[in-house]
C-alpha cells in the first residue's frame, strides 16, 4: 500500500528511476503548469475556466497513476492472482470530477451573467466598464 | 438511540432541507426550513459539545465502516468549538435573514438564496466535524460552490464578477489542497487524520511529506484568505447579500483556519514543522503585514462594506499570528479570535445590512449625520467597532491580550508593536465611522428619524451584546479555546 508508484518501478526487472519510469508525474506536473498558467495570464474568463480545468485534470492524475500497479488485478480475491491495485483512489477522484464539472458549471454560469451584465468576457473590458460606473456614482454622490 | 447518531445528523439535517426548500419553491417556506434548520444545527452543536467536556473525543463510524477504512466523523474539542460557532451564527442570521434578503433578492430567486444557504451551512459544518482529509475536499467545495452562488445573488452586477474571481481562486486553494493530501496519501496510505497522524512519524523526513505541507498550507491560505492571497475575500464581502456577508464574515474564512489547524498540529505536529520549513515564521511575518496592511488599506476605503472587509483581512492575520507563535498562550488566542471576531464582524455586517435596506448605499459620504437618523444602529456599530480595536471590556480585547501574553513569552518584542500599531489603525478607520456618523452635519432634506426595523436591529444587537457579553464573561470563549489549544499541543510530539 505504501508507495505504489514506487514498487511498480522497482518491479519493472529492477529498472531504476529514469525520466521514462516517471512519465506520468512529468505530465502531471506539466499539465499542472500549463493550467495555473492560463489562469493567471488570459483576460478571457472562458480561457481561465479551461485553464482551472486542466489544473483541476492533473490533479486526478496525481491520484490515478500511482494507483495502479503493473500487472494488478482488481481487489477480488481469486486463484492465481497474487497483486491487486487499490480502487479507492479511482473513487475518489470520480468524486473530485463531479466536483470539477459542478464548477466548471457554475463557472460558465456566471460567465454568462457577467456577459449579460458587461456585455464583455474580457477582463479588462469588464474592469473598464466598472471604472466608469463607479466614476459615474461619484460624480452622482458629489452632486446630491 | 437519537444522541449517538449526533455526529451524522450536525451535517445531514441541512443537506436534506437544501433540496426540499428547491422542491417547496417558495421563499417563506425556504426561510422558515433554513432557520429551523440552523436552530436544530445550533442544539445538536451545543449537545456535542457538552457530550465531548464530559466523554472526551467522539468517534462516529459514518455506515458503520469502522475507521481508518470508513469515514469517520470526529468531534474533539476543537471541532465542537467552531460547530457552535458556525451554527450559532447562523441561528442568529437567518432570523434577520428574511427583511433583508426581501429588500436585496429579486423575490423569485429567494427559495434558491436559502437553498444554497442550507447547503453552505452544511459544507462549513461537515468540514468542521470530519476526521476525514478526502472528506473536508468535498466539503469544502460544497461549502464554496454554494458560496459563490451566494455572493452571485448580490444585487450590484459587481456581485458576479466577485463570485468570479473567488470561484477562481477558491478552487486553485482547493485543488493545491487535494494535491497535498493525495502526497500524504501516497506516503501513508490513509486519508484517516487521526491515523495519518500516526503513520506519518515513519516517513516525516521525506521529501513529499514536506511538499505536502507546502501544498496544503497554500491552498488553505487561500481560503482563510491570509494576506497576500486574500484579494478575492473585499469585493465577495461588499457586492454579497448583507445577511450572507454576515454569515460569510463569520464563519468561512474561520472553518478554514480550523482545517488548517488541524494539519499543522494534528497531523504534522510541530515538530516536522518547526525545524526544516520556516512555516511558522512565514506565518508569522505574514500576519503581521495583513495586520498593518489590510488595517491600512481599510482607512481609506470610500465603503463601508470594503473598510469592513479590509479588517477582516486585518482581523484574519490576528488569528494566524497566534498559529505561527504556536505556544499555548497563541493557540488560545487564536482558537479564541475565531470566536470573537466571527461574533464582532457578523454584528458589524448585520448592522451595516441595515444601513444600506435605508440609505440604499455603504458609501462613507453618504453616512453624514447617520447618528440623527439611525441612532441605534450607530451605537451598535460603534460598539462592534471598539470590539475590532479591541477596547477592554469587549471581546477582541480578550484575544489581543492573550496574543501580546504569547508573543512575550516567545521574547518576540516586535508582534506587540505591530499588534499596537494594528490595534491603533483600528481605531482610525472605526473613528471615521463614528467622525462621520456622528459629528458631521446631515445632508440638507434628509430624513430625520427612521431606524432599521426590527427584524433587523434585534438580531444584530444580539450578536453586539455577544460582543460585550464575550469580553466580560470568558468561560466559553476562553475556556473553550484553553482547552482546544491544549489539545492540539497535546497531539505535538
Amino acid at each position: 500500500m505504501c508507495l505504489p508508484a514506487a514498487a511498480a518501478t522497482q518491479s519493472n526487472d529492477g529498472e531504476s528511476m529514469t525520466l521514462a519510469s516517471h512519465y506520468s508525474y512529468w505530465m502531471t506536473i506539466l499539465l499542472m503548469i500549463t493550467g495555473l498558467y492560463i489562469v493567471v495570464a488570459r483576460g478571457n474568463l472562458i480561457k481561465k475556466l479551461i485553464g482551472l480545468g486542466i489544473f483541476q485534470t492533473s490533479v486526478y492524475l496525481i491520484y490515478i497513476a500511482p494507483g495502479k500497479l503493473i500487472g494488478g488485478t482488481a481487489p477480488i480475491v481469486a486463484e492465481g492472482f497474487k497483486i491487486y491495485s487499490n480502487p479507492l483512489p479511482h473513487v475518489l477522484i470520480l468524486t473530485a470530477i463531479v466536483v470539477g464539472v459542478a464548477t466548471l458549471a457554475l463557472g460558465l454560469a456566471l460567465v454568462v451573467r457577467i456577459y449579460e451584465e458587461y456585455g464583455s468576457i474580457e477582463e479588462d473590458t469588464i474592469l473598464e466598464v466598472e471604472r466608469r460606473d463607479e466614476a459615474d456614482q461619484e460624480k452622482a454622490g458629489d452632486r446630491s | 438511540m437519537i444522541l449517538d447518531h449526533l455526529p451524522a445528523l450536525q451535517v445531514v439535517v441541512p443537506l436534506l432541507a437544501a433540496p426540499l426548500i428547491v422542491l417547496l419553491r417558495s421563499g417563506r417556506a425556504g426561510w422558515f426550513i433554513t432557520t429551523a434548520v440552523s436552530w436544530i444545527s445550533f442544539v445538536i452543536s451545543i449537545l456535542l459539545f457538552i457530550q465531548v467536556q464530559q466523554t472526551g473525543v467522539i468517534s462516529y463510524a459514518l455506515g458503520s465502516w469502522p475507521p481508518p477504512w470508513g469515514i469517520e466523523y470526529r468531534v474533539d474539542v476543537l471541532s465542537a468549538y467552531v460547530l457552535v460557532l458556525v451554527s450559532g451564527i447562523a441561528s442568529v442570521v437567518l432570523p434577520y435573514a428574511r427583511a433583508s434578503i426581501l429588500a436585496e433578492v429579486p423575490s423569485d430567486r429567494h427559495y434558491l438564496l436559502y437553498s444554497m444557504f442550507a447547503l453552505f451551512l452544511c459544507g462549513l459544518l461537515g468540514i468542521a466535524i470530519t476526521g476525514d482529509a478526502f472528506n473536508v475536499f468535498v466539503f469544502l467545495e460544497v461549502s464554496s460552490l454554494s458560496g459563490y452562488v451566494l455572493i452571485a445573488l448580490g444585487r450590484d452586477k459587481r456581485a458576479l464578477r466577485a463570485s468570479f474571481q473567488y470561484l477562481i481562486m477558491g478552487t486553485i486553494g482547493a485543488t493545491l489542497y487535494v494535491i497535498g493530501v493525495g502526497l500524504l496519501y501516497l506516503m501513508t496510505g490513509t486519508l484517516n487524520l487521526a491515523d495519518m497522524a500516526e503513520r506519518i512519524r515513519a516517513v516525516e523526513e521525506t521529501r513529499p511529506v514536506l511538499v505536502a505541507l507546502a501544498f496544503i498550507t497554500v491552498g488553505l491560505s487561500l481560503k482563510i484568505a491570509l494576506f497576500p492571497l486574500h484579494v478575492w475575500l473585499p469585493g465577495a464581502y461588499t457586492f454579497a447579500p448583507s445577511a450572507v456577508a454576515a454569515f460569510m464574515a463569520g464563519t468561512a474564512t474561520k472553518v478554514s483556519v480550523y482545517v488548517l489547524l488541524r494539519f499543522v498540529f494534528g497531523v504534522f505536529g510541530v515538530r516536522l514543522v518547526l525545524p526544516d520549513l520556516a512555516l511558522l515564521e512565514m506565518l508569522i511575518i505574514f500576519s503581521a503585514v495583513a495586520m498593518v496592511v489590510a488595517s491600512l488599506v481599510a482607512l481609506f476605503e470610500k465603503d463601508l462594506k470594503r473598510l469592513l472587509a479590509y479588517s477582516s483581512v486585518a482581523q484574519i492575520g490576528y488569528i494566524t499570528l497566534g498559529l505561527g507563535i504556536a505556544n499555548a498562550d497563541g493557540l488560545t488566542a487564536s482558537v479564541a479570535h475565531l470566536f470573537n471576531h466571527g461574533v464582532t464582524k457578523a454584528a458589524l455586517f448585520m448592522l451595516v445590512g441595515g444601513i444600506v435596506l435605508r440609505l440604499g448605499t455603504s458609501r462613507m459620504d453618504a453616512l453624514a449625520g447617520l447618528s440623527r437618523r439611525m441612532p441605534v444602529t450607530c451605537i451598535g456599530v460603534a460598539l462592534a467597532g471598539l470590539s475590532l480595536v479591541g477596547a477592554p471590556g469587549t471581546a477582541g480585547f480578550i484575544t489581543k491580550w492573550h496574543l501580546v501574553l504569547a508573543a512575550l513569552q516567545e521574547g518576540q518584542w516586535w508582534i506587540v508593536v505591530v499588534i499596537a500599531a494594528s490595534s491603533l489603525l483600528a481605531a482610525a478607520y472605526v473613528w471615521r465611522f463614528v467622525e462621520i456618523a456622528y459629528l458631521r452635519q446631515p445632508p440638507a432634506g434628509a430624513v430625520t428619524k427612521e431606524e432599521a426595523p426590527l427584524q433587523l436591529l434585534v438580531p444584530a444587537w444580539v450578536l453586539v451584546a455577544a460582543c460585550i457579553y464575550f469580553g466580560l464573561d470568558t468561560s466559553f470563549s476562553l475556556g473553550g479555546a484553553r482547552d482546544a489549544a491544549a489539545f492540539l499541543l497535546g497531539g505535538v510530539r
